[in-house]
């Protein structure tokens, strides 16, 4: 939905006097809201200049981008005309590279759940912490948790009573969004020392990891929960609409 | 991959369906040649720098982020689960081109990168950013920017 919004705030601050240039992501929003200038990308979501680490690529989307601030009238809107360069061609199919243990699926039963998920956690832990050396950043953070209490925090959640807040300035399903975030962002993080597409780490991530399965599980339990923030998160803002095959 | 045609029938039905604002006029500001415009960065992907507020509410308010920032620094708050994140985790070039705006900069294409950016969290409903957009204006104006780049996820 981020293109209908980019398309509005390229109306609103255009009549505050600022020329705007947009990337768009669904054409079909841009060819609706009618931005002055917007440069449709076919890329997936998520990734408005295409791929990481390729900066010849990203340049090439941004000076098609900022072109557009050429044309004597608009609304402009223009097509980028090449797809984004696809890892996995290249490098054949993605494993997960790490000597993770395969997933036994847990059917039903959150204590052994749990167990099964706090040893992979345990396990993906240190690899997470060298990748983040290697690359000199991350982007866990959101919840303010460190990275080795993530786990066990979001994996309470399967328990009742549920956790208390440990943040005085968040709501309980505030902080277990920002917790589940972070811990999709480690396990990522983890892995993508090795090139890998989206596809395949989506993949990886909601089918062959316990921390996908936790976050399902989650999902089902929180639906049903009297908390109306934590149902909210559980229903729209925890498990994506289409998960991978 | 943004194309509809390559999603399923029904997140593709959702997604033509959803209501879009519609405008009578699309205002158009001239400028200055590229070589000598001022660029900020726009974006709806819900960033925050670390230490400031994550974005935790489907609201219309933004977040400033300072020209230095370091990659270390810059944190995704969005509320929405359906886009890859996994592109901005290994490289934030992917969704707030910084890098790359700076070597612009550097190679004379375009004048300077702004001192701040700004972004906001694009879940929102878009007739809502209109308040929060007129004041974001004033400080863009205010900082001398003649292109904002907006960029969604």
């Amino acid at each position: 939905m981020c293109t209908r919004a980019v398309g509005a705030l390229g109306h609103y601050l255009e009549r505050g006097g600022v020329p705007t240039t947009q990337i768009s992501l669904i054409r079909e929003h841009s060819e609706r809201i009618r931005p002055p200038r917007a440069l449709w990308v076919p890329f997936e979501l998520g990734r408005p200049f295409g791929v990481p680490h390729d900066a010849a690529f990203q340049t090439r989307v941004l000076e098609a981008a900022l072109r557009l601030l050429a044309a004597a009238s608009g609304p402009v809107l223009a097509d980028f005309p090449e797809d984004a360069p696809d890892v996995q061609a290249d490098s054949g199919p993605w494993a997960c590279p790490l000597p993770l243990p395969a997933p036994v699926p847990q059917e039903g039963d959150a204590g052994k759940l749990q167990q099964a998920f706090a040893r992979e956690f345990a396990q993906l832990l240190p690899w997470y912490t060298l990748a983040r050396q290697s690359r000199k950043r991350t982007t866990l953070g959101l919840s303010g948790l460190p990275p080795e209490e993530i786990g066990p925090f979001v994996a309470r959640f399967l328990e009742d009573p549920l956790p208390s807040s440990p943040r005085d300035d968040l709501p309980l399903g505030a902080i277990f969004k920002l917790a589940a975030e972070d811990l999709k962002a480690l396990y990522i993080e983890a892995v993508t020392a090795q090139p890998a597409g989206p596809t395949e780490l989506a993949r990886w991530f909601w089918n062959e990891t316990h921390a996908g399965e936790l976050l399902r599980a989650l999902r089902t339990k929180l639906a049903q929960s009297d908390d109306p923030m934590l149902k909210l998160v559980a229903n729209i803002a925890l498990v994506p609409a289409l998960l991978p095959p | 991959m943004a194309r509809l045609d390559t999603f399923p029938d029904g997140y593709r039905q959702h997604l033509l369906e959803v209501a879009c604002p519609s405008f009578d006029e699309t205002p158009f500001v001239p400028g200055p040649s590229l070589a000598e415009r001022r660029v900020a960065i726009i974006s709806t992907a819900g960033l925050y720098v670390r230490g400031d507020r994550p974005f935790t509410s489907i609201a219309s308010d933004y977040r400033i982020v300072p020209g230095d920032v370091k990659a270390n620094d810059l944190l995704m708050s969005h509320i929405s689960v359906n886009y890859d994140r996994s592109g901005f985790q290994q490289d934030w070039n992917v969704v707030f081109p910084i890098d790359r705006l700076r070597e612009l900069a550097e190679r004379g294409q375009i004048g300077s990168v702004a001192d701040f950016h700004y972004s906001f969290m694009g879940a929102v409903g878009p007739e809502q950013l209109e308040p929060s957009a007129g004041e974001l204006a004033g400080l863009l104006r205010r900082d001398g920017v003649t292109a904002a780049l907006l960029i969604p996820v």
